[in-house]
């Protein structure tokens, strides 16, 4: 099976991933490679958009903008977005459910 | 349609009449930053022409320092809804940095300290439109509003200011630069409320 499907079919998976509580996630920087979690990173903004920056090397690691378009989100400067399986649920209670690694 | 002479407007008018749409005065100086203030004493500073990655001039401060600057008043426009009026700058203009400079590209980037870019037209710059400003109110420009230098080009939005200028590259294409790839609109004329992508 080799057909492609459109990107709504990536809703379900997506939403799992970013309804987590995504300052715990680990993010790996691709300048230097360091990883932390997305809550150590050096941030900038709010306008006219947030800056995360690397606390090793200070390469911009993501960047958030909010436009009335919709908000914009570059992981550029990330290689992976690392979303434990240990990583508390919004309810305090370990999730088991939730794991896997974004790469951009 | 009503002509009013502009020696009888009264000061609020002739204020809102400088004021682009969205836009709201402040006589303070937002300090805005997508990251650390690069730290670039003067004596290491320098600033580039480049053209498909050659240097096509250089300048060390002190060689800087040494071309012919101008006193410059302008309005400016933050994107994020802040305007001044009546700034005043020193600095070179960017016509003069460029004079006799041969390229076919229509486009620039400029290049700061600490990795900033934005896109430009080329023919925005020229023509008495642009400068390298090094000196604010009388005083050297701080740090934290571009020092030891930035472009200012005020009839856009400020972030194509670009602080703490290190180049200003010559391209053929027009390619975002940092802001511009994350929503903001690729030109940004305030005068025509062109803040994001679409506008």
């Amino acid at each position: 099976m080799t057909e492609h499907r459109d990107g709504n079919s990536l809703a379900g998976a997506l939403a799992d991933i970013f309804a987590a509580e995504i300052t715990s996630a680990q993010v790996q920087c691709r300048a230097c490679g360091l990883a932390t979690t997305l809550a150590q990173l050096l941030v900038y903004g709010p306008e006219p958009g947030y800056v995360g920056r690397c606390p090793g090397c200070a390469e911009h690691v993501l960047r958030v903008a909010k436009t009335p378009a919709g908000t914009w989100l570059d992981l550029g400067g990330s290689t992976s977005l690392l979303f434990s399986t240990m990583a508390p649920s919004p309810t305090g209670a370990a999730s088991s459910a939730r794991t896997g690694r974004v790469s951009s | 349609m009503v002509n009013v002479t502009r020696g009888f407007r009264s000061r609020r008018f002739a204020t809102d009449d400088r004021l682009p749409p969205g836009q709201y005065l402040t006589d303070g100086f937002p300090v805005l930053s997508a990251g650390p203030t690069p730290a670039v004493p003067q004596d290491e500073w320098s600033f580039m022409v480049r053209n498909g990655g050659q240097v096509l001039r250089s300048w060390a401060w002190d060689e800087f320092m040494a071309l012919d600057a101008q006193d410059i008043t302008v309005d400016i426009h933050c994107v994020t809804r802040w305007s001044r009026l009546d700034t005043t700058w020193r600095g070179v203009a960017v016509d003069d940095l460029l004079a006799d400079v041969d390229t076919a590209a229509e486009y620039v980037l400029a290049r700061s300290y600490g990795g900033y870019t934005t896109n430009l037209p080329l023919e925005d710059l020229l023509d008495g439109k642009a400068w390298i400003a090094y000196e604010h109110d009388g005083e050297d420009l701080p740090p934290e509003h571009g020092g030891p230098a930035r472009l200012l080009i005020p009839h856009l939005y400020l972030w194509k200011s670009a602080k703490w200028i290190k180049s200003l590259d010559l391209v053929e294409d027009d390619d975002p630069g940092f802001w511009e790839t994350l929503g903001y609109h690729d030109y940004g004329d305030p005068w025509r409320e062109q803040r994001y992508q679409g506008d």
